[in-house]
């Protein structure tokens, strides 16, 4: 029985082949693995705020000792913080790179150009290292897997730089927006808002993750759908826990209430949690390697001139026989 | 300035007492002060407010609750609601009566500040609105029939600063700089109810600090004479900047019906001071300083203006920064001192004017003293190209002359030899040769 049927042949005993799950689960677990996560958005956002809270520890920039009234910088900075956190036996090295002074200053032309050029020079490396005679066994991922761009809670509608920004960086990277402070706005006023927004966000062309073109089959089609419908998530973030009905939450205190950061009536954090790390964690990498990086690397590749069809030879060696 | 003109013979004695008096009888200008608010009802008033601030800050829903009516309703959508691409000046006016005193009250807005990718020079068109209206006042001052005076300059200025929990942003900073000798400027933390009591403390210490650092002269309540008074305003002083939270939707809250925004968690109550300042800002506003920030905007910002306008046409040419100490001298004095300015002026331009001369004289005897020696080499130069010529076209004749003797000399040779061939020929046909 050597054909090939579609419908798979049955199998005649147990072989174990679905073990190989564990076996995967196993090694990843030894090797961890690498997360990269822009934050993208003016200051006075809850950047800072809102990563410590996803991950549950104080991993910002905000907190590896830097003042909480620092100037604003004069021009756009990118600044990377790593650390390594781990849950349940897996290791993640999480990077987290934050760009302070996007979109402070009176003019700001081309703010988005220090973000541009960090993002495509982590691909760079990266196609150094692939293209390498000899390679690492595990090349250091920098690239970033994903960029959470906050809008300001205007509640009427996106700025100019908002679209400009996601507009250029759309084909690069993951853009995933967010409302950040979204306290700010009842309930109703966060439902226009959010409306508006998207509505904006089609005109203008900008695709955000998760991207309509990318959806393999008709099961993400369906729940990339659910959540294409309910961005951009309206969050706060926190790092103070509160008692509330006897439990311990992270939330925070007004005078007329205390916001709850996890609890979905309040806010909208727990779904970009569950969206960002529990289901699709391993796909927003996925997409940067099979995707944007490939897309920068073909831009580069034709750069040099016509290996377009080809296997990419090392470029040294490349060079070396023509 | 005529006094000389008046008979020297009349003296004017004038003695003033300063001894408070008795009266020892009700006179009734006690009466004073309702005659001059009985006036002042009749005649209405009139407050310009303008409101600055990025768009989405709760500008329209703050007037519309600091004055209980819908400037900005559904139908006549506030500036904010729409997108514009530059900075436009825009002002409504409305007209509120309460308790039987009537208040024209003016909003100017300012969509489109702050909104765009480079927002440098968005200012400009708020400072260029600011004067035009002074200007506009100053014009009418001086009219001859000054009857209706409308007071349209601007009062107050209420600057939102978007909560972000940090400080101010540079446009922040830039702009209050440039305003706040042309306008009263008060500063506001805008949508409150994002930022906790805690945080909300420190942003208002930072904002406080940095408007120190940068030396912006906001709006200073003034002390009075009552010590409560004086407690109150204290205690508003210690609040600023004001947090502000806006709202006209009414809900209900353990039986009383407040305004407020109604939240998952809880409901913020815009008239509760534990809430926000909206309270504070409102009766600061309103109820208290209404007539102060009109006085300081006459007495001081408008003054301001004024002598910096008169002082550039006055003294055309001249300086303005001088001009600045003068104008508290007494005018003689002033007088005095710009005939002598006036004299030194024409000394200098006698003076440059003797250098132009000498300088230009100079510069035309040397022109000449060329021009002649110019002269004189062409005429070298054309005298001997006429020598040359002539030398030549004496050469020309010689050689002509030569050729001329040479072609006579070969005339008569060749005559000499036709004769001799005639004389040969007739020989010959006497001989009988020829046949």
């Amino acid at each position: 029985n050597s054909h090939n049927s579609s419908g798979g042949s049955t199998l005649l005993g147990y072989i174990g082949i679905d073990t190989i799950i564990e076996q995967m689960r196993k090694k990843t677990m030894k090797t961890g693995f690498d997360f990269n996560i822009m934050v993208v958005g003016h200051s006075g956002l809850g950047k800072s705020t809102l990563v410590n809270t996803l991950f549950k520890s104080h991993v910002s920039r905000k907190s590896a000792g830097w003042a909480r009234d620092e100037k604003i910088p004069k021009t756009v900075e990118i600044k990377a913080v790593s650390h390594v956190i781990e849950e349940g036996g897996v290791k993640m090295k999480l990077t987290v790179v934050d760009t302070p002074g996007f979109g402070d200053q009176i003019n700001n032309d081309n703010c988005w150009e220090p973000i541009s050029k960090y993002i495509n020079e982590q691909y760079e490396k990266f196609l150094k290292e692939e293209v390498n005679i000899t390679r690492k066994k595990r090349i250091p991922d920098t690239r970033v897997h994903c960029c959470i761009y906050f809008i300001s809670p205007t509640g009427h509608f996106l700025r100019q730089l908002d679209t400009e920004f996601m507009k250029r960086l759309s084909h690069s990277v993951n853009i995933i927006p967010v409302i950040a402070k979204a306290d700010t706005m009842t309930l109703e006023e966060r439902q226009e808002f959010k409306q508006r927004v998207r509505k904006e966000l089609e005109v203008s062309g900008i695709e955000f993750y998760p991207q309509k073109e990318f959806d393999e089959d008709m099961e993400d089609k369906s729940d990339n759908d659910k959540i294409r419908e309910a961005m951009p998530f309206a969050v706060v973030g926190s790092d103070k826990e509160y008692q509330v009905n006897g439990k311990r939450v992270l939330g925070r205190k007004t005078a007329w209430g205390i916001v709850e950061v996890e609890n979905p009536n309040h806010c909208e954090f727990a779904q970009l949690r569950d969206f960002l790390i529990r289901s699709h964690l391993q796909d927003l990498k996925e997409v940067t390697h099979n995707i944007h990086y490939e897309t920068y690397r073909a831009k580069r590749l034709n750069e040099n001139g016509g290996l377009r069809d080809e296997p990419a030879l090392p470029l040294t060696l490349y060079r070396l026989l023509f | 300035m005529s006094f000389s003109s008046f008979p020297c013979t009349m003296r004017v004695s004038v003695c003033v007492s300063l001894k408070q008096r008795n009266l020892e009888g009700y006179v009734g200008f006690a009466n004073l002060p309702n005659q001059v608010y009985r006036k002042s009802v009749k005649r209405g008033f009139e407050f310009t407010l303008m409101v600055v601030g990025e768009s989405g800050l709760g500008k329209s829903t703050l007037i519309n609750s600091l004055f209980l009516t819908d400037l900005y309703s559904k139908d006549y959508p506030g500036p904010s609601q729409r997108i514009k691409k530059t900075v436009q000046v825009e002002q409504s006016k409305v007209l509120i009566k309460e308790g039987g005193v009537q208040l024209t009250l003016t909003i100017v807005d300012t969509p489109g500040f702050g909104d765009a990718v480079d927002n440098s020079n968005c200012w400009q068109p708020v400072i260029n609105y600011i004067d035009s209206k002074c200007e506009d006042f100053l014009n009418a001052e001086s009219r001859v029939n000054r009857r209706s005076m409308p007071d349209n300059r601007v009062h107050c200025c209420l600057y939102f600063i978007a909560p972000s929990g940090h400080g101010l942003k540079p446009l922040d900073i830039e702009f209050m700089k440039r305003l706040h000798d042309k306008v009263n400027v008060i500063p506001l933390i805008a949508k409150a109810d994002t930022l906790t009591p805690e945080e909300c403390q420190l942003f208002k210490k930072q904002i406080m600090k940095e408007i120190q650092e940068h030396k912006i002269k906001i709006y200073e309540f003034p002390d009075t004479e009552d010590d409560d008074d004086n407690k109150l305003i204290r205690k508003i002083k210690e609040k600023m900047p004001l947090a502000v939270v806006g709202s006209n939707v009414v809900i209900e809250v353990n039986g009383k019906k407040v305004r407020g925004r109604q939240y998952p968690w809880g409901v913020a109550e815009v008239e509760n001071g534990e809430h926000c300042d909206f309270t504070v800002l409102r009766n600061m506003l309103i109820r208290t300083h209404m007539q102060d920030l009109k006085d300081v905007t006459n007495n001081v910002h408008y003054e301001n203006y004024r002598s910096k306008k008169l002082a550039a046409v006055t003294c055309n040419g001249v300086d303005t920064s001088k001009t600045k100490g003068q104008l508290t001298k007494s005018p003689l004095a002033q007088m005095e001192e710009e005939r002598r300015e006036h004299v030194m002026k024409m000394k200098k331009m006698e003076a440059e004017m003797e250098q132009v001369f000498e300088m230009k004289v100079k510069e035309k005897k040397q022109k000449l003293k060329d021009s002649e020696a110019e002269l004189e080499r062409r005429h070298e130069q054309m005298k001997r190209n006429l020598e040359a010529q002539y030398k030549e076209l004496e050469e020309k004749r010689r050689v002509f002359e030569e050729e001329k003797a040479n072609w006579e000399a070969q005339q008569r040779i060749l005559e000499q030899q036709k004769l001799d061939a005639s004389k040969t020929m007739e020989k010959n046909k006497k001989k009988g040769k020829i046949f």
